[in-house]
């Protein structure tokens, strides 16, 4: 204690002084820090992979360094939840130049090695992560229902049938759509959607929506053709071109004399 | 009317003073009408009824054979349709669900019952259309028609009735009851008229002026009613908006339809009009979420295009120029709200909208 005290006019104290500031902030910055969460820790070995497959597949329109190009947007920093959402639901690699890539059920890639392009473009700069299955599960349906027709019903529909936006595009029905990929459609918020961040919607809220999205995948049918379940308007056109139109025909039929 | 040159006598026809022209060969515009001489008939001659047609059922007993069994095969499945229904309706579990063509997914208990039920209505129904048209007599038959108007001596006995019971009532002999009835009467109407004209409500007032909004009132989420921190308003993102205290007014729903907000952020290098930057807070804007076509709410935002679209009518609103009506019917530009951040970084608004929000109304123009 008292060589330390001696020493404290020493000209290298200030600096070991702010040396041992600056590492204890760092430390403590690192620990508490919020972090974007994993749900499988990538290694340099994913990225590596990754890359090699983005520069193989993706690099002709994102350009070589995901730095994008005139034909596509830039990478850097969309994060792992837009790859995962882009390339697990299909949409890309894009089929062909339109308004909108469209979903397909024909992956192109693997789990893997879209998980390891997923740790390429994650490591290109900061951005959403793939939210772990912790995140997508315990909401409660009926906020989730509230939330969703405040939000999302403008587009979506209030039952997730989907609907019509301007010159073509389309937000696309939300039937049988995985938890996890909900959850990355509104962090990231592809192409038209608007982004629906945790400070917006938190954490809870997407669970709730989910688990709202969720029952009404599990609502059944009680009976009869459901015409979309969107109300009057496919009803109402059901019921005046084939009803009206049998009615027609059964009058036809009772003014016809017989054979 | 005779298209070789040889004149026909008919009404419209008098012989000998219409040229006649070939008509087979093409004619110059003026040449070849026919001059009528307006002479109608008194009356025309009654064509009298149709021959009648017999049907196969009425000569051919074979025939008959056929339509009887027809009709009453379709009784029949009606019948077994019926027996169908009471068997489904014992022997499928109600809470069974299972795939059905052209209906999916569904509980096959209520499909069961539905499609039995129809069909033994449908079978009912068209077996007795068929019955009538096969079998059943279809002769022309006159039916003839009696004069309605009661006899000479039966109109005079009503109408002396009616005078005889005035006169016992002694209406004409007691003025003083006759005004003070018709009075009486004719005041009873003045009710009818006087809740119509007194219930069609207040005058609106200065409401479809005003809003919540006001200089200072923060900007919360909805449904949560949360203010919103102007950091968490990341680029691309929109937040659904109402007034803070909107939940404290004395009529809430009332309030949103009008005060309802849209908060989005862009780049500010999107932005094109210096207005809009001016009255946003580094690139979140806030704009009115109610069409100014009939009042929808406006809520369709395109984050790449910065388009707003609404749904009733598909109205377009460009974000990037003040959301200025691009297509579709509304009339004028959605109004922005005027926003800023408080001390503590919360959203708030700098001042109330400068217009009235939503359609236009008639003193508005």
């Amino acid at each position: 204690m008292n060589s330390l005290a001696a020493r404290r006019r020493h000209p290298a104290a200030i600096v070991v002084i702010l040396m041992l500031g600056l590492l204890a902030t760092g430390g403590l910055y690192v620990l508490l820090s919020p972090k974007t969460a994993q749900a499988a820790v990538a290694t340099a070995d994913d990225v590596n992979q990754g890359k090699k497959l983005f520069l193989a597949n993706c690099a002709t329109c994102h350009g070589l360094k995901a730095q994008g190009t005139n034909d596509a947007p830039s990478l850097v920093g969309v994060g792992a939840a837009s790859v995962d959402f882009q390339v697990g639901t299909g949409r890309m690699p894009l089929a062909g130049p339109n308004v909108q890539a469209h979903q397909s059920p024909k992956l192109k890639y693997s789990e893997s090695e879209i998980r390891d392009l997923a740790a390429y473009i994650a490591s290109l700069g900061p951005g959403p992560a793939i939210p772990e299955e912790s995140e997508l599960t315990g909401g409660n349906q009926a906020k989730g229902g509230e939330l969703f027709r405040v939000n999302c019903a403008m587009c979506h529909n209030f039952t997730g049938a989907g609907g019509a936006l301007t010159r073509g595009k389309f937000a696309p029905a939300l039937d049988d759509v995985s938890g996890k990929h909900i959850y990355e459609a509104m962090v990231t918020g592809p192409q038209s959607m608007p982004v629906f961040n945790n400070t917006n919607i938190d954490k809870q809220g997407k669970a709730d929506i989910i688990a709202y999205l969720q029952g009404l995948d599990e609502n059944k049918n009680p009976g009869g053709i459901t015409l979309g379940r969107i109300g009057p308007v496919s009803e109402g056109l059901f019921a005046w071109t084939f009803g009206i139109g049998l009615l027609i025909g059964f009058a036809v039929w009772l003014g016809r004399k017989a054979a | 009317m005779t298209d070789n040159g040889n004149p026909t006598q008919g009404p419209h026809e008098p012989d000998g003073q219409v040229e006649r022209f070939d008509t087979s060969t093409a004619l110059p515009l003026d040449q070849g009408h026919i001059v009528g001489t307006g002479g109608i008939p008194e009356q025309f001659a009654n064509p009298g009824l149709p021959p009648h047609v017999h049907r196969m059922a009425d000569h051919d007993e074979g025939a008959a054979r056929r339509a009887e069994k027809q009709v009453a095969t379709l009784f029949g499945i009606s019948a077994l349709a019926t027996v169908l229904f009471v068997v489904c309706y014992f022997a499928i579990p109600r809470d069974k669900f299972s795939f059905i063509p052209l209906v999916g997914q569904a509980n096959i208990s209520h499909v069961t019952l539905g499609v039995t039920l129809s069909i033994s209505l449908l079978g009912i129904g068209m077996g007795a259309i068929h019955w009538a048209k096969t079998l059943m007599p279809d002769t022309e038959v006159v039916e003839e028609r009696h004069t309605l108007r009661s006899a000479e001596e039966d109109r005079h006995g009503a109408v002396d009735t009616l005078l005889e019971g005035g006169q016992g009532a002694q209406i004409a002999r007691r003025p003083l009851i006759k005004y003070t009835l018709g009075g009486a009467l004719g005041l009873f109407a003045i009710p009818l008229v006087v809740q119509l004209v007194g219930s069609l409500g207040p005058a609106p007032g200065d409401e479809l002026y005003t809003t919540v909004w006001k200089k200072g009132t923060r900007l919360v989420r909805d449904p949560e009613l949360t203010p919103v921190k102007a950091t968490d308003v990341t680029i691309g993102s929109v937040f659904h908006i109402l007034p803070e205290g909107i939940d404290k007014t004395a009529y809430p729903m009332n309030e949103k339809a009008k005060a309802a907000v849209l908060l989005m952020r862009l780049d500010p290098k999107d932005i094109l009009s210096q207005k809009e930057l001016d009255w946003g807070y580094h690139g979140i804007v806030a704009y009115s979420q109610i069409c100014t076509h009939v009042g929808c709410p406006v809520g369709l935002y395109e984050q790449q295009t910065h388009h707003l679209l609404c749904p009733c009518h598909q109205s377009t609103f460009d974000v990037t120029q003040d959301a200025k009506v691009i297509f579709g019917p509304a009339g004028h530009p959605l109004p922005q709200l005027k926003i800023t951040v408080d001390q503590d970084g919360y959203l708030m608004a700098d001042a109330p909208f400068a217009e009235p929000v939503g359609p236009s109304f008639w003193e508005r123009g």
